[in-house]
């Protein structure tokens, strides 16, 4: 058994273990955590499939963002965990039966005969000087340059999409009026009163 | 040597459970989101194989692409949620009935 | 002026008079209204009596005037026949309508329909003119439904009386079913003969004689016998012959010039007419004839038993011209087609006589029609009476009045048929011969012989009528008495209708000359026969009147039967009408309401509904459970894939 079969067996079973934890564990701050784990360890599993690039954005996009912001979400939420559970083990057998069934016909899949040694040999591993990341990036910005313009729009839709939908007015807020106050002047804030200074005196 | 076959049948684990993620917790939305980031990571592992196997760079284009949406898909549900409790005190999927009219 | 605008101005003069009397009465007042329809009338009585002069100086006419349209080789045409029948047909029709006209002025005096009246008399007088003069079906079947519809109008004319709306929707309805048959059987002219010409439909006739169609159930029928069998059944309806004649007692209900123009002395005889005209076609159907003889000698006997049990004057008349109507039908079936038209021609005089006089003592007595309330009107009112009394002695077949020489060429040439049913029809005519005379003198006796049996109000106010109600009659008494006698000679000896109508076979060794039939009368029986049912009528009304009442106590039976007229309103009543509204009702409850209404369009909404509340549980408005659908479904489609 070589290392990256030892690699490959060892992560793959931290990702099916703590993505199994992520499903079932009771508090939703656990699940989070172990999603980072599952994220972790699929990004080792792509490194051993020589995606040094898409490994490293894992890490540093979901692990370092979108997880941040799901714990982030999940705290500020005031979620009661007990009611959250209820009723988990009613509906287990009809996903079990659903997990199995597919698991049995993708593992009929894989094991047809297409997928094995025979047919596709594991590719000899890059040189030492090949770079996964300029690669794709000739890729990225030739091939794909259009769809790779779309996904940035795309997440300049999510950004305002989110930010739409969360913010709002609170009518308790207060608020400076800028433009009130530059353009304010001396008679908007006093007022000269005429008043005699002692009884009887004319003003 | 490690076959694809195996990279393909721990995606297709990893995917299954997802499914079961999705049906076992069907009160927490939040759960359910993180089923579905499970789901495509399934996804994304076996583009990430195939591409590695047949040599292929685009494949991890695709996977790139995958995790684009997959970011953006995060966000606006993460926001939805944000709403959909501040109005209902709530992440029950099974309040979310307003669908039935 | 050419012969086609001369006869185009017959019947137009009564069209145009028709539309100003009718259209513009309103505006142009009353008297101008009578004035044009009589003069529209009177024009086309005087062009009608040259073309009569013209015809019998042997001058006839066929052809078309106006070609309407060609369809395959088809041509729909306005044509005239001008031969001796039509001509005879149009001075009848022209004559007794203006005579209508003139008295109508006197009986609808005090109307508030009056100019309405008018247009629709010359409106009838158009329908009736295109009738005769037609030269081919499709004019003819013009004409017979608008003397039709003008009948139709003309009993519902006083439209407030429920009754007589009930009378013209009934006249409508019986003549609709003789309709039917007539207009199959211009159909099956059509179609054996691809003509609707009357000439080559005739010319063609003797050579397809022959030619049969398959009936239903495998039978055979001779395509004349059909196209014969259908024609009658229309002139059964218009001419109201047993079955169809329960419409024309009720068609009473209109005004009593209408009753003496329409349902006495013209529209009724269009289906007398129609079999003298197709004489050519059924002269070859023997079927055919034994058919119309049967019905005519039915009609002729079973109405005249009801007309001795009735009391209002007007229905008495009305009940013996369907009694006569059934002689003239006896003498079509017996061939005697001449003998038929003639007897419809003097006919047409003193019946319409009979009921002018009628309506004079109508108007005389305030509208009061029943006989039990008159009598001894006599001295009150002695042109009606005389006139009523040649009237009646022409109906009874008395010598030399007309009926008498019509009738009884009608007897002697049923006695000399050989068409199978004769000798029942001659006993039918016999019998009839006595009972014509009976009720005839019933009404005289009635209603000018024996106490006044009016009250003291109505007899004060007692007087003859205006001229214009007498001139008339007595303008109709005089051809009541002359027309047989002018007539009889030209209309036997067959010079009078020419080749117009088939010439049936002649009575062997009998003068049928005026001369002869009057030196024979005293040895024959309809005379004595006549003269008995006259002194009969004379001893039960005017010497022991005790008499009719004891009779029908005795016969309380028979006296019923004739009083509810056999039945035939209550049968019709019972099988048609309540029938058709038991089938509408099942129909209604069936197939409207379970079927239609039941199984399929609730029956369907049901089904949405009843489907749509199994469907609306899938559909729980619970996202995951889509999602739920989706995963299922995918794996669903993995299994599909994987395994077909």
């Amino acid at each position: 058994m070589t290392f990256l079969e030892i690699v490959f067996y060892v992560f793959s079973a931290v990702l099916i273990a703590s993505s199994l934890l992520v499903v079932t564990v009771r508090n939703p701050v656990r699940a989070a955590l172990f999603l980072v784990l599952a994220f972790f360890s699929a990004a080792c599993l792509w490194l051993t499939l020589e995606a040094e690039f898409l490994a490293i954005t894992l890490v540093l996009v979901y692990v370092g963002a979108v997880m941040v912001l799901f714990l982030f979400v999940i705290m500020m939420l005031d979620i009661d965990i007990a009611q959250m559970r209820a009723g988990f083990a009613n509906y287990l057998p009809l996903g079990l039966i659903v997990a199995l069934v597919m698991v049995g016909e993708l593992t009929l899949v894989m094991l047809s005969g297409e997928f094995g040694d025979a047919e596709l040999p594991r590719p000899v591993g890059q040189p030492a000087d090949y770079s996964n990341t300029e690669a794709l990036g000739r890729l990225v910005y030739t091939d794909y340059v259009f769809a790779f313009e779309l996904a940035a729009v795309i997440l300049l839709v999510a950004i305002i999409a989110a930010i739409s939908l969360t913010l709002r007015r609170r009518p308790e807020t207060r608020y400076q009026a800028p433009e009130e106050q530059v353009k304010v002047r001396k008679e908007d804030r006093i007022r000269i009163v005429r008043m005699p200074s002692r009884p009887g005196e004319d003003p | 040597m490690i076959p694809l076959s195996h990279y393909l049948i721990v995606g297709a684990l990893l995917f299954a459970v997802s499914v079961v993620g999705i049906f076992l917790n069907r009160k927490n939305l939040v759960i359910i989101l993180m089923a579905i980031e499970l789901l495509l990571l399934a996804a994304n592992m076996n583009f990430v194989a195939f591409s590695h196997y047949l040599q292929d760079l685009s494949g991890q284009v695709f996977v790139f692409f995958v995790l684009t949406v997959a970011a953006a898909e995060a966000a606006i549900g993460l926001a939805i949620l944000i709403v959909l409790f501040r109005t209902r005190r709530s992440i029950n999927v099974q309040d979310l009935d307003r669908l039935r009219g | 002026m050419s012969r086609e605008l001369l006869y185009l101005l017959i019947p137009l003069s009564c069209l145009a008079a028709a539309l100003l009397a009718g259209f513009l009465g309103s505006r142009i007042g009353r008297v101008n209204a009578h004035r044009s329809a009589i003069g529209g009338v009177g024009l086309a009585f005087i062009l009608s009596c040259v073309v009569g002069w013209d015809v019998f100086s042997g001058n006839h006419f066929n052809g078309p005037v106006y070609t309407w349209a060609v369809s395959g080789g088809t041509h729909f045409e306005i044509g005239f026949l001008i031969d001796p029948l039509s001509a005879v047909m149009m001075v009848v029709v022209t004559f007794v309508s203006l005579m209508v006209h003139i008295y109508t002025i006197g009986y609808m005096a005090d109307d508030p329909g009056y100019t309405r009246f008018f247009g629709y008399t010359a409106l009838f007088t158009f329908a009736m003119l295109m009738l005769v003069m037609s030269n081919n079906f499709l004019q003819l079947f013009f004409g017979w439904e608008g003397v039709g519809l003008v009948s139709y109008l003309l009993i519902g004319f006083w439209y407030e009386r429920e009754s007589a709306i009930r009378a013209n929707l009934k006249a409508f309805l019986v003549n609709r079913v003789g309709d039917f048959g007539f207009i199959l059987g211009i159909g099956a002219v059509l179609a054996l003969f691809g003509s609707l010409d009357y000439q080559s439909v005739f010319d063609a006739a003797p050579t397809l004689a022959g030619t049969t169609v398959s009936g239903p159930f495998g039978s055979e029928w001779h395509w004349m016998t059909v196209i014969c069998l259908l024609l009658f059944a229309g002139a059964m309806g218009k001419s109201a012959q047993v079955p169809l004649h329960v419409w024309l007692p009720d068609s009473m209900e209109g005004p009593t010039p209408i009753s003496a123009l329409i349902h006495a002395a013209t529209m009724v005889t269009a289906g007398i007419f129609l079999v003298a005209r197709m004489s050519p076609l059924f002269s070859l159907s023997t079927t055919a004839l034994t058919v119309v003889l049967v019905i005519g000698a039915l009609t002729a006997l079973l109405m005249a038993f009801v007309a001795l049990v009735q009391t209002d004057i007007k229905r008495v008349v009305a009940y013996s011209t369907l009694s006569q109507l059934g002689y003239m039908t006896v003498a079509l079936g017996a061939s005697a087609y001449s003998v038929a038209i003639f007897h419809l021609a003097t006919h047409a005089f003193f019946k319409a006589l009979l009921f002018l006089a009628a309506g004079s003592v109508i108007i005389a007595m305030h509208h009061e029609q029943d006989m039990r309330r008159m009598g001894g009107l006599r001295k009150l009112m002695p042109v009606t009476y005389v006139t009523c009394v040649i009237g009646s002695l022409a109906l009874a077949g008395i010598p030399p009045f007309a009926g008498f020489f019509s009738k009884d060429a009608i007897i002697e040439a049923v006695h000399h048929s050989s068409t199978p049913g004769a000798g029942f029809a001659y006993v039918a005519v016999l019998i009839g011969v006595v009972l014509t005379a009976f009720y005839s003198f019933r009404l005289v006796f009635m209603a000018f012989h024996g106490e006044e049996r009016m009250d003291a109000k109505t007899r004060s106010h007692l007087h003859e009528s205006p001229w214009v109600v007498t001139v008339p009659l007595i303008a109709l008494a005089l051809p009541s008495v002359l027309a047989g006698l002018m007539l009889v000679n030209p209309a036997m000896d067959g010079s009078l209708f020419g080749n117009s109508v088939v010439a049936g076979s002649k009575p062997e060794g009998l003068d049928m000359t005026a001369v002869g039939m009057l030196a024979h009368a005293p040895f024959a029986w309809p005379f004595w026969l006549a003269i008995i049912g006259i002194v009969a009528a004379w001893v039960c009304y005017c010497l022991r009147p005790e008499l009719p009442v004891r009779a029908a106590e005795r016969w309380s039976g028979l006296y019923r039967l004739l009083m509810r007229k056999y039945g035939f309103d209550e049968f019709y009543q019972w099988v048609f009408a309540d029938g058709a509204r038991g089938l509408g009702r099942v129909l209604w409850e069936w197939g409207d309401r379970r079927l239609i209404d039941g199984w399929m369009v609730n029956g369907a909404a049901g089904v949405v509904a009843r489907t749509a509340g199994l469907v609306r549980r899938i559909q729980s408005g619970l996202v995951y459970h889509y999602a739920f659908a989706m995963i299922i479904g995918l794996v669903g489609l993995m299994s599909w894939f994987l395994f077909r």
